[in-house]
């Protein structure tokens, strides 16, 4: 029976036995007059025995699973010849793999090499063994376990509570399994990056202002020597960065005030999902849109007001995912401004205040925590965004403030970096690790920078 | 069938009536006119055959109502009555719903309150507001009440506005509680020291007329007698109108008492009239305590 079967037939006795369960506590209820007279509902006993029956089996299931192959390959030890033995420990691996991925494949009948066919046909009778006795000890746990459950359902048994703590510590595993994913994460950007960073100095990675990934491959290569100075890919993020914010603030917070206090009902209920709309679009279409429309724009205008414009500029790129974050902004501002209660702004009409300046001097900064909030996760957004940047400001890593010239991302650069054929043990591609680490720090700075303002907005305002 | 002929017989006279709110429901109907002296000699604020609607429905029905210089007019009725739209026509406060349209004429110092060239913005400085629930901006105590005078361009000075502020918190009986942390923000004062905080940022731009709507009834006892001994102070400087849910509070802080009933001004008297000897059986049953 393959594990997939073995799980399903689990879950098909769970159920049975929530079926079982609940109909036994209402037989025991019956004799002690009634449900009431029970310490928890019919459906509680039934949980409880459904739990009781298929957490020992699941654990004994992931167990076997997590630890069979380690105690399998111990077993096939004798079966291996020696001179693989004297060849070292990585040509052992190597065998065992051979002959795992032969019965994998089940082709035991064409191997040639009557040793290697011997242990192959060992480590498939291991695997048979193995198997079955993981279905006995499955089904049996979970036999035992339900028996055992349905000896408790009694007048003065707990089950409720029994369920509720099994379902809190489901919750538990579920949460930390994100947060479990995440260090993980971050765990093994920081080993690469490590890795990184013993062959290049993680002074010069920081404050090199040269950008040249390219590494010799060849001993006698000449050229590629290879320098990694993040600091234009940082550079060339924050203008982008700062020349999206420079659209997008104004614009978002503009029309999100439009929306909340001066629109109409029906323009609102329009204009709002339009609006929205933009965040729906793919950002590579925003990246053609990018380079192919505002780019060659943006060149001919720069012309006619004789400044060079280079065909891939950092201003078009940002201007463009600038309008992409303008929905981020607007409607999470939106939202707040909406928050704020009426009866400040009547309070505000009260003392003889226009509209205009109940908005500027009341309306915004009650909204301003919120507003900030949604404007650093705009900047995240926009930190994050490669797609744009890609198509619309270049490749070539200048160390330059001009919005006019092109400039690169550290995402963009991530990318480059990590698509197509590349070796993973070069410093080319370990240098993907070390931005993908570095830009990790700097939006987790930004976000606890971004949440300590708001808090404190929050503690003198609330 | 035999339901039908059931229903029939039925004996209606059997239905036990109410005899208290069949009276005053007919007292209702027949009401035209407003019982006792709605107007006064040389009146602050006049209004006249005043009516408000918010869409299709009536709120209020052809009321004439005088607030006079240096008096406590008191609002009272049941929830509902009208009498806080009532108050919020008298500096324009409505113009905020859109549905919401008044027909009549009402003036302060014989200026029409919904003439063609009368600012809303002009008035509401003229006219101040203090509403039900305390509503401090999210601003620093002194902000607060230097809000108003800063949007009016009252000071010219940071001196003459810290003037103003210390002078509106003593006159609301709050300077002695806050003059060490004017900076701290005004929603972290209590309940009653918010609604003081509120009464203060009204009087810093120097309102001929208060507006009050319900302004005690999210504060415990010792806050509304601290803001009631206020308003009795203020009616020195100030008309002020009172709508009020309390009629011990009616009676406590008010010269002259109107009773609003279903959008209808039933009665004003002098407030001490009004409570030991209502005209109207609809004051009287509701000063008695006999429904609202």
């Amino acid at each position: 029976m393959s594990a997939t079967n073995l799980l399903l037939v689990t879950l098909g006795l769970a159920l049975a036995s929530f079926a079982y369960g609940r109909s036994r506590a209402y037989s025991v209820a019956r004799l002690h007059g009634g449900v009431r007279s029970m310490h928890s509902l019919p459906s509680h006993y039934g949980m409880m025995v459904a739990l009781w029956c298929a957490l020992p089996a699941l654990a004994i299931i992931v167990g076997w699973k997590l630890f069979e192959p380690a105690v399998v390959s111990s077993f096939l030890h004798d079966y291996i010849p020696q001179s693989v033995y004297e060849a070292g420990e990585k040509s052992v691996d190597l065998y065992k793999n051979d002959i795992g991925n032969l019965v994998d494949s089940h082709a035991i009948a064409d191997i040639q090499d009557p040793e290697k066919k011997a242990a192959a046909q060992q480590l498939a009778n291991l695997q048979h063994t193995s198997s079955l006795a993981l279905v006995v000890l499955a089904l049996a746990a979970a036999i035992a376990g339900a028996s055992l459950a349905l000896k408790r359902i009694k007048a003065n048994t707990r089950a409720r509570q029994n369920v509720e703590k099994i379902v809190h510590f489901f919750l538990i595993s579920c949460a930390s399994i994100a947060i479990l994913t995440t260090l993980g994460i971050v765990l093994s950007v920081l080993f690469e990056s490590i890795r990184f960073f013993q062959e290049v100095s993680i002074i010069e990675f920081i404050t090199g202002t040269k950008w040249s990934p390219q590494t010799a491959i060849r001993v006698d290569q000449v050229g590629s020597s290879g320098s990694f100075g993040a600091v234009p890919l940082f550079l060339g993020t924050m203008l982008i960065s700062f020349i999206a914010m420079v659209v997008a603030v104004p614009f978002g917070l503009m029309s999100a005030i439009y929306l909340a206090e001066y629109a109409s009902r029906p323009v609102r209920n329009i204009c709002k999902p339009l609006l929205e709309i933009l965040a729906g679009i793919p950002t590579v279409v925003y990246g053609f849109f990018a380079a192919l429309t505002v780019a060659p724009a943006l060149r001919s205008f720069g012309a006619t007001l004789g400044l060079s414009v280079s065909s891939e500029s950092a201003l078009a790129a940002g201007a463009v995912m600038g309008i992409m974050i303008i929905p981020f902004v607007s409607s999470l501002s939106d939202d707040v401004i909406t928050a704020v209660p009426q009866s400040m702004r009547d309070g505000s009409y009260g003392l003889g205040a226009t509209k205009s300046e109940t908005i500027r001097k009341v309306v915004i900064p009650a909204a301003l925590p919120g507003i900030v909030g949604g404007i650093l996760l705009a900047v995240s957004r926009a930190i994050g965004e490669t797609m744009i940047v890609v198509m619309a400001a270049g490749l070539a890593a200048n160390l330059t403030a001009n919005p006019l010239e092109a400039v690169t991302t550290v995402t963009v650069q991530i990318v480059t970096l990590l698509t197509g054929d590349q070796e993973f043990d070069s410093a080319k591609t370990l240098a993907a690790f070390a931005l993908g680490l570095m830009l990790f720090v700097v939006t987790l700075c930004l976000n606890v920078i971004a949440l300590h303002v708001v808090r404190k907005y929050r503690e003198q305002y609330e | 069938m035999n339901t039908a002929i059931a229903n029939d017989t039925i004996d209606t006279s059997l239905i036990q009536r109410d005899p208290v709110k069949d009276s005053a429901q007919e007292a209702f109907h027949k009401l035209t006119e407003t019982v006792g002296t709605p107007t006064v000699e040389n009146a602050k604020m006049r209004s006249r055959d005043v009516n408000v609607f918010y869409g299709e429905k009536q709120a209020i029905f052809d009321v004439n109502l005088d607030i006079g210089n240096n008096e406590v007019v008191a609002m009272i009725g049941p929830s509902g009555c009208g009498k806080s739209t009532f108050l919020r026509c008298l500096n324009r406060m409505n113009d905020t719903i859109p549905s919401c349209k008044v027909t009549g004429n009402l003036s302060l110092d014989g200026e029409d309150l919904y003439g063609a060239d009368l600012d809303p913005v002009l008035l509401r400085a003229r006219v101040g507001m203090v509403f039900q629930k305390p509503n401090p901006f999210a601003k620093s105590i002194y902000d607060n009440v230097a809000y108003g005078p800063r949007i009016h361009g009252l000071s010219s000075n940071r001196a003459e506005l810290d003037d103003i502020v210390v002078d509106s918190l003593r006159k609301a009986g709050l300077y002695d509680e806050v003059k060490d942390r004017l900076d701290a923000p005004g929603t972290s004062l209590s309940g009653g020291q918010q609604q003081r905080l509120c009464i203060a940022r009204s009087i810093a731009v120097n309102p001929e007329v208060i507006l009050m709507d319900e302004p005690c009834s999210a504060l415990d006892p010792i806050a509304t007698a601290r803001i009631e001994e206020l308003i009795d102070e203020l009616r020195q400087n100030y008309a002020i109108a009172i709508v009020t849910h309390s009629m011990q509070q009616a009676a406590r802080v008010s010269q002259r008492t109107a009773y609003f009933h279903l959008g209808k001004l039933v009665e004003v008297n002098a407030t001490n009239d009004v409570f030991t000897n209502p005209q109207h059986e609809l004051t009287e049953n509701y000063i008695t305590g006999r429904f609202g």
